[in-house]
């Protein structure tokens, strides 16, 4: 039940950690855009030297990347296999309907480093950023929406209770499904039917709970004058500070870097 | 041989990560058949993880809990009948009520133990009858009902299953005081009645000495004593440092001793108070 590492918030005390959250969003953003307008091994290069100096510098063990990478480790085989199979050219190896050209070679190393790099830059983000902050920063980021009329405050102030009570649902199910076990509910053996069967004593009495929690939530706040966004205040203000500016001159020197390995470096083809 | 023991136990919460924490820290214990044990501590002092383990919902980190003899986790695949062996009643149990009737939701544990039709029947009767649960309720639904009466529904739903130890942990917390007393005495005429053992994690000092022949003590993850219940309340400062107290009677009785006055230490009862103040009274010729 706790293991879902994907998306988890790692805490611990780094330069990433520190870090302006709308600056995290935004150069994810960039990291991913550019990770895949690499175009020849140089710049393949620089976006996975920066990874890993992203990587080292969050000072979250490198056991939980790789946990997050587990995840997605049979999508990274599968679709490199169908690139290695199905390149244009020349072919170097031939068997039945499979034919590996040089081509393949290329695009399937390209593939899976695209998508590890794309995973370890979305983990490094949510190990470094608590939920909080990182709503806190897209409803920042999404603040222009306000023009089409779009409640960008109502929307980060659901996506942070939602993310409040995930927690909270979670340990709620760890209990229910621990008392249930206690009256002998089976949920570990059993055909898939059986399995699902087997879900009922412990969902219905989750549901039942997360209508009482968020009607008690939904007076609580009413009783402290909630009443949307307008003319609220932060607490927390967020402020761009020197190792914000340094970490976007990085930034946009590992894009120069990438943009000038395309340009002036060979291609692979 | 003991019903059941404990022998070295350990629990540690998130093993390996920065926020590893141990819960329950070498633990030694027996526990006879018959006994009614209270197992009193502070918030965090790792009770609710020690009974977690007595049934086998969570597995020690180290050590072993013998139930007759037998590891508990000596077939892991089998710790489904530890657990019919050895029912625990979790804190705040309404909130795993889920069936359409209230007899439905008792009968879910005998269910699961593969009885026939008719033993459930009689199962599900019987133990909303030691719960007071009234017979007219059995047909509702369990959402219907007032949250003491849920409480009992919740109760009996492990009581069913006629289990050799049974496990309350703060069966009383939330009830209204009348409700946790009737709880209480229906909690100890059952164990009187089929002579079970009883385990009861409280935080109410009284309820412990109200029904507890033997108290354990947890404070910081250990065992700090296990004792009848009239001594370890005769402890009250050693209770104090660990933000537990004695029963009021008890520091009452304990207040009139230091006063000079020869009564014994570690009354529990408010009758066993009032039996002994009597009685010195008579003596003084003052009754």
């Amino acid at each position: 039940m706790r293991d879902v590492t994907l998306g988890q918030y790692f805490p611990c005390d780094s330069v990433l950690h520190r870090l302006d959250p709308r600056l995290k969003i935004v150069s994810l953003i960039g990291f991913i855009v550019l990770t895949f307008c690499t175009f020849n091994y140089f710049s393949l290069a620089v976006v996975v030297a920066t990874v890993i100096a992203a990587v080292l510098l969050s000072r979250v063990p490198v056991k939980m990347y790789l946990k997050s990478l587990k995840v997605i480790i049979i999508i990274v085989i599968i679709t490199s296999l169908l690139n290695l199979f199905y390149g244009q050219g020349e072919p170097i190896f031939e068997w039945w309907i499979f034919k590996v050209t040089w081509a393949g070679i290329h695009n399937a190393i390209f593939v899976c480093l695209r998508i590890v790099c794309l995973i370890l830059f979305s983990s490094v983000l949510t190990f470094t950023t608590s939920p909080n902050d990182l709503t806190d920063a897209l409803e920042r980021l999404m603040k222009p929406l306000t023009i089409f009329h779009i409640k960008v405050h109502e929307i980060a102030m659901m996506m942070t209770i939602a993310l409040r009570f995930v927690p909270t649902l979670l340990e709620e199910t760890d209990k229910i499904m621990a008392a249930q076990k206690a009256r002998g509910a089976d949920m570990e053996s059993g055909s898939l039917v059986s399995r699902v069967k087997a879900l009922i004593p412990v969902l219905v009495p989750l549901f039942v709970s997360s209508f009482r929690r968020a009607y008690e939530l939904a007076v609580a706040m009413e009783c402290r004058c909630y009443q949307g966004g307008k003319g609220r205040t932060r607490m927390k203000q967020l402020k761009l500070k020197k190792r914000d500016y340094i970490s976007i001159a990085i930034c946009l020197l590992a894009i120069a870097g990438v943009v000038l390995c395309n340009i002036f470096l060979p291609q692979i083809h | 041989m003991s019903l059941l023991s404990a022998r070295d136990l350990v629990y540690t919460y998130s093993q390996g990560m920065p926020t590893e924490h141990i819960a329950v820290d070498h633990l030694d214990f027996d526990i006879e058949q018959g006994d009614f044990v209270g197992v009193i501590g502070h918030t965090g002092s790792g009770k609710s993880t020690l009974v977690q383990m007595l049934n086998g919902l969570l597995k020690p980190t180290a050590g072993t809990i013998k139930l007759d003899g037998v590891d508990i986790w000596a077939k892991p695949k089998e710790i489904r009948k530890i657990r019919f062996r050895v029912g625990l009643v979790f804190q705040y149990p309404e909130y795993q009520l889920f069936e359409e009737t209230v007899a439905k939701d008792i009968a879910f544990g005998p269910s699961n133990m593969g009885l026939d039709a008719e033993e459930i029947e009689n199962r599900v009767y019987n133990a909303a009858k030691f719960v007071g649960l009234k017979h007219e309720l059995l047909e509702k639904s369990p959402f219907d009902l007032s949250g003491g009466e849920k409480r009992r529904a919740a109760i009996a739903g492990v009581i069913a299953m006629d289990p050799d130890i049974l496990i309350l942990d703060e069966p009383c917390a939330g009830l209204d005081p009348v409700g946790r007393d009737i709880l209480l005495s229906q909690i100890y005429h059952y164990h009187k009645e089929r002579g079970n053992t009883v385990i009861l994690v409280s935080h109410s000092m009284e309820d412990v000495a109200t029904v507890c022949d033997r108290v354990m003590v947890m404070n910081h993850s250990k065992l700090t004593m296990f004792d009848t219940a009239q001594n370890i309340f005769s402890r009250g400062e050693e209770l104090g440092k660990m933000s537990l107290r004695v029963p009021q009677i008890t520091s009452i009785v304990d207040s009139l001793i230091e006063e000079g006055i020869p009564l014994e230490k570690g009354v529990l009862t408010v009758d066993k108070a009032v039996l002994e103040i009597t009685e010195f009274l008579k003596k003084e010729g003052r009754l």
